[in-house]
């Protein structure tokens, strides 16, 4: 089995978000990068895969050269190859794109993807990506097997979950389930030094357009104090939920 | 020309979303001067559409659509954006219109922005106001392709009253079998809990709790209120209580009219992912915890003295009040 693992390169949920160029841009100033724990979650699945039924993992980013020590770090936990397209990723649509020329150049039988990514959470690129290749397609997958040609795959509902079956190829759109928080993998000595020798292509991006684009980035507006009440007066509370808030 | 809105429904009765996205997709179609299209799939009495502003109901019955799937879904909403020659299309936040959302959009080469919180800034150039970084910031994008599909946030834009005709007709697309190519074996969901997703109010548990046994604090609260349960993150790695209930960046966002965090710090991945939520409540007995400073009203007291008198207000207030 050929798995593909998409990866985005974000800003460590710790980050404190600001903007530069008049909003237009993330400041990157003093900001850890992380492989996107969405897509970390389904690198670990696809490890999986790899050790108990045999199979070969690689790892794409859409990103400039900055993005690279985030696909190093995903050959460290185990992949066989990184790629990166090596331009912007500004639009799901143009990353999607860049993506599905990979998958069809490599003739991949499962591709996985984060159901978001946590900078942009667009929560498009997976579903596009299956789109665009005419393949089976989860969201929100939370387990996933496969037998012969075929997944079965548990995805996350609003109040449940949901088992289905699909043919390869598949894509899917992972996240936290599809292996525990405490399956995943930091790198160690021999997985750094390895990393380094194993191949990472650098390929130019393909044709495509832009469906949109992100003109300019907002905080939201300051918070205003707490309202404290005293745990002996618990009456407080009820009354501002009710009269004040007008919640309950 | 016409917006044309997904109206999802479940047991046979439109969501409460229905009917949010409804009220949003008539302001867009006002500054657009154009009308409104329902799509509802095995949904509920059409005329309730109405009350919010919804012209046309496209009523879809098949079989085969019983069970959500993201396919043939949207498969059906491409036919029908393509029979009313829609411009722009307005789905919800829900799990299953985000995983319809980009197979449509492929479908019908448009752009598709999610989380989108306020009306368009702009027509012509057509901007939205949307979330990122999890809440975190905001994001202006604009969709540059003929159509466009916006994705509303949960509890963004609110309801509003509008009169439209509501007219029911019946659309029959055309399935095919790769509609079904992923094929749902079983649904399970619980029936006697509310979700997450749907509730108006949650009530979530963290590490302070010290303990899965200690859950009844949160679910007597939860009950008295009628609201969902949910966890921290550390609370569901340590396997005190499912992934499912796991709020926060990484879990599942949430967006209720109110939020009560108990024993939970705050941890900046926490509060991104409970942001939209209109009003927090936080009891901690740690007057430092960061939640504080995020919260709207707090109690700095021991949960485990606190918990039980408010279910016990709680409960006085809904008998005076019922």
């Amino acid at each position: 089995m050929k798995i593909l693992v998409c990866i985005s390169h974000v800003p460590d949920t710790t980050s404190k978000i600001n903007f530069t160029d008049g909003d237009t841009k993330f400041d990157t100033n003093g900001v850890q990068f992380v492989i996107n724990p969405n897509d970390e979650f389904g690198l670990t699945r696809a490890m999986w895969f790899k050790e108990k039924q045999g199979a070969t993992v690689d790892v794409v980013n859409v990103g400039g050269p900055e993005t690279e020590p985030t696909l190093r770090k995903a050959l460290a936990i185990g992949a066989d190859n990184a790629i990166r397209v090596n331009a912007e990723a500004t639009d799901g649509f143009f990353v999607a794109k860049q993506l599905a020329k990979v998958a069809q150049d490599g003739g991949y039988d499962l591709i996985i993807g984060g159901r978001e990514s946590i900078d942009y959470n667009g929560g498009m690129v997976p579903g596009m990506l299956a789109g665009l290749l005419d393949a089976n397609f989860i969201n929100t997958c939370i387990s996933l097997e496969i037998e012969g040609d075929t997944a079965t795959a548990i995805r996350e509902i609003d109040g449940g979950k949901e088992t289905s079956t699909a043919k390869l190829p598949l894509v899917i759109g992972g996240q936290k389930g599809l292996v525990e928080e405490s399956d995943l993998r930091i790198p160690n000595m021999r997985g750094i030094m390895m990393a380094r020798k194993k191949p990472l292509t650098v390929v130019e991006p393909a044709e495509g357009d832009q469906y949109t684009t992100a003109v300019k980035f907002e905080k939201p507006a300051p918070k205003g104090e707490v309202t404290l009440v005293e745990p002996d007066n618990i009456d407080k509370l009820v009354d501002l939920l009710h009269n004040e808030a007008k919640v309950i | 020309m016409s917006v044309l809105v997904y109206t999802e429904s479940e047991g046979g009765k439109f969501k409460k979303i229905a009917f949010e996205v409804a009220s949003y997709a008539k302001e867009v179609a006002n500054m657009l001067g154009t009308s409104v299209t329902a799509v509802s799939v095995h949904g509920g009495d059409s005329s309730e559409l109405g009350k919010y502003g919804v012209d046309k109901v496209l009523e879809v019955k098949d079989d085969k659509l019983n069970t959500f799937n993201a396919k043939a879904y949207a498969d059906v909403l491409k036919q029908a954006a393509e029979q009313e020659d829609a411009k722009v299309i307005v789905i919800s936040s829900s799990a299953n219109s985000k995983f319809m959302a980009p197979l449509l959009a492929i479908d019908l080469n448009a752009g598709y922005a999610s989380n989108v919180v306020a009306l368009p800034e702009s027509a012509a150039p057509f901007k939205v106001k949307r979330t990122a970084f999890t809440n975190k910031a905001f994001n202006i994008t604009e969709l540059t392709t003929d159509v466009k599909i916006l994705g509303l946030s949960k509890n963004a834009f609110g309801l509003k009253e509008a009169d439209g005709a509501a007219a029911a007709e019946a659309f029959s697309p055309s399935l095919n079998d790769a509609d079904f190519a992923v094929n749902v074996t079983s649904v399970d969901k619980a029936t006697d809990k509310v979700s997450i997703a749907d509730a108006e109010v949650v009530v979530s548990g963290g590490r302070g709790l010290k303990g899965p046994d200690n859950w009844n604090l949160i679910e007597d609260l939860a009950e008295v209120l009628g609201a969902a349960t949910a966890c921290s993150k550390p609370v569901s790695d340590m396997g005190w209580r499912p992934h499912s209930e796991h709020v926060g960046q990484t879990g599942k966002p949430v967006a209720s009219n109110l939020y009560i965090a108990i024993g939970v710090s705050g941890a900046i991945q926490h509060l991104a992912g409970i942001n939209a939520s209109k009003v927090k409540v936080v009891i901690n007995n740690d007057p430092e915890a960061p939640f504080f400073k995020a919260a709207d009203y707090g109690i700095v007291g021991d949960a485990f003295e606190v918990v039980p008198q408010l279910i016990e207000k709680l409960k006085e207030f809904k008998a005076n009040n019922a």
